[in-house]
């Protein structure tokens, strides 16, 4: 058991490894110069020299990249290019928006995708199964921000021309300031998110739920005259459960870099669109925090995942030896 | 050719063009009774068309697709105009006919999405059949390579590299095929894992055929079913990636036409609040165009693999 996590654990750490190897590689044969990035078009040769060496640009490859994990695992990611304020406090600041908006998502996304599958699974063939599956292949292809974009359309824009205001514009409230607010104001992302990614959780409990209840024991279940009810939600639905588990946390560890596109449609200042804003002006270190940090996002999910697996079922431990 | 074959030869070689025939009829029939295959089947096949005819629409409209059409285009207040019989889909916020656009648009759609798609299978295919077939170390360091390039956050990681290389149609499609030939990878080494031991395997080996013979000659024809149904359904999200990019102002360089820089120039300044068709038309073609590959790949996969149907229905 310690043995697997420990070997699942020196994998995250050679992933987050390779990924700083590779954004930092990355920048440094990018053609723009951070100095003249810094001090604009006009600065002279002198100072651009000056910049260089107070950022350590100057030095090897090696030795900035050494100077930089150092920097990093005291929890310092250098200073913004553009704005001049320390990376960690930005990007933090960003995380409360973009962790409401995936949590809140999420919430929706699994409370709309597992009933409909569930239901398809128990009618194959019906009506409500093809609906279910209409619904699947609808919210599989439709393209998030497309969605968000006509979201926006029909349900903001539209009443507010006929009188009535049913979702706020764009932005973002803290809740702390007014939960309400904060709920009323993130809906339309949650809906928007949620829709898009409800359809492969439909689908996946469809094909599982299928799965199980074709099985003995809930025949047999079924035989001993336990509750039809019972038997769908409690013996068969924790049995289909293990697959979901696994598509929520690859979901999780990578939303921070799917809802860019909803934060972008929404206006929504997170992550994601200091992330589009970072590229667009050339803002290293802000880039390579974010990647950085959506690399820790995918590993930890993926970790927690692993070991929850593990806990549960020891074939998992035995196949890692 | 004549009809009746003269060498035995011949004849074998007839005989396996008629069964090889027979089996892609089988799986043709029973695409063919299923309505929503067909359906996506011709829209994709419109779809197609459209692309291949923008020149002939450019010409017909008499509007190049990034000509700018500031009286005609434009209302008085610089909002572009609705669909009317100039411009039968509207304008753009430069009076740029969306019509043309669209068309050619389309064309990069496609080429993105199913170019990258076939180089990632290939790609995929490839590393899936070798990881699999030599087991021991080489697996090992093909299967993490493949984790890895999994727990890769990939937009971030795409928005990063296109950055700092500066965007192209070119590395739009490196991207694409770098992210997305894992998943053929994986089911490609499972099924070569799980048919490597079979009997007709064994039987190839004791025959002496060397390895490559019987990795492309017994194997690989075995999977034809997973690669063309994995194929098909990489495409669409291929072309929602291609979109994404083009969307955040990383893909396409503008001018030139994408369905996600039309739709980024929509969400401009939320433009398509006073200009609805500039997202529901090429909105809704990209909706249409993805829907009908995922509604094709998966009536490929009910057509090639019957089983997989009856055992969902019967259950």
């Amino acid at each position: 058991m310690t043995r697997f996590i420990l070997s699942r654990i020196a994998f995250s750490v050679l992933v987050l490894f390779l990924l700083s190897v590779f954004v930092f590689m990355l920048f440094y044969v990018s053609p723009s110069d951070p100095a003249r990035i810094i001090a604009g078009d006009k600065a002279t040769e002198e100072l651009m020299a000056q910049i260089r060496s107070n950022l350590g640009l100057d030095r090897p490859i090696t030795e900035q990249y050494v100077a930089f994990i150092g920097n990093l695992l005291q929890g310092d990611l250098g200073y913004s290019y553009r704005s001049s304020m320390p990376v960690s406090e930005l990007v933090v600041s960003r995380i409360p928006v973009t962790m409401s908006l995936v949590f809140g998502g999420m919430v929706f996304w699994l409370a709309i995708g597992i009933p409909i599958g569930i239901v398809s699974a128990k009618h194959p063939g019906s009506v409500r199964d093809r609906l279910g599956q209409g619904f699947a292949i609808v919210g599989i292809s439709f393209p998030t921000f497309v969605l968000g974009m006509l979201a926006l359309y029909l349900l903001y824009f539209v009443p507010t021309k006929l009188g009535f205001m049913l979702f706020p514009p764009s932005g973002y409230v803290p809740f702390g300031e007014s939960p309400l607010q904060w709920a009323w104001h993130l809906l339309l992302p949650w809906l928007t998110l949620a829709l898009v990614v409800a359809a492969v959780y439909a689908r996946l409990t469809r094909g599982q739920m299928l799965e199980v209840l074709g099985q003995d024991y809930i025949r047999t279940a079924r035989a001993k005259g336990v509750d039809e009810r019972r038997v769908t939600y409690v013996h068969a639905f924790r049995s289909a459960m293990p697959p979901l588990v696994t598509q929520l946390g690859i979901d999780i560890g990578l939303m921070l870099g799917g809802v860019i596109v909803i934060e972008q449609v929404f206006g929504l200042l997170g992550v994601g669109s200091l992330a589009v804003t970072a590229v667009a002006m050339q803002d290293r270190p802000v880039v390579i925090a974010i990647v950085l940090l959506g690399g820790v996002f995918v590993v930890v999910s993926n970790l927690i995942v692993d070991t929850t697996y593990a806990l549960l079922d020891s074939r998992v431990r035995t196949a890692a030896r | 050719m004549s009809i009746l074959p003269k060498t035995p030869a011949a004849a074998a070689r007839a005989s396996t063009e008629v069964q090889a025939r027979g089996s892609g009829r089988l799986t043709l029939t029973r695409l063919l009774r299923d309505p929503a295959s067909i359906a996506s089947l011709i829209a994709i096949l419109l779809i197609i068309a459209f692309a291949l005819c923008a020149p002939l629409i450019a010409a017909w409209t008499g509007h190049g697709p990034t000509e700018q059409f500031r009286e005609t285009g434009l209302t008085p207040e610089g909002i572009p105009v609705g669909p009317n019989s100039e411009f039968l889909l509207g304008t753009d916020q430069l009076g740029r006919d969306v019509l043309v656009r669209l068309a050619y648009g389309a064309q990069v759609s496609l080429l993105v999405g199913v170019f990258a798609s076939i180089v990632a299978s290939v790609i995929g295919i490839a590393i899936g059949t070798v990881a699999g077939f030599s087991g021991g170390v080489v697996d090992t360091v093909l299967s993490r390579t493949m984790d890895l390039v999994m727990s890769v956050p990939f937009l971030l990681c795409a928005i990063a590299l296109v950055s700092v290389l500066g965007p192209s149609l070119s590395l739009s499609i490196a991207v694409i095929v770098f992210f997305s030939w894992t998943g053929l990878a994986r089911v490609i080494r499972g099924q070569v894992l799980a048919l490597r031991h079979r009997e007709f395997v064994e039987a190839a080996r004791s025959l002496g055929a060397s390895r490559t013979s019987i990795m492309f000659r017994d194997i690989l024809p075995n999977l034809v079913v997973p690669i063309i149904v994995y194929t098909t359904l990489m495409i669409p999200a291929a072309i929602v990636f291609e979109a994404t990019l083009s969307f955040l102002g990383l893909g396409i360089v503008p001018p030139t036409p994408s369905w996600g820089n039309m739709l980024a120039d929509a969400a401009n300044g939320s433009l398509y609040l006073v200009a609805w068709w500039m997202v529901v038309v090429p909105g809704g073609a990209l909706l249409a165009l993805t829907l009908a590959f995922n509604l094709l790949g998966d009536g490929l996969r009910d057509a090639l693999d019957p089983a997989a149907v009856s055992k969902g229905k019967r259950a």
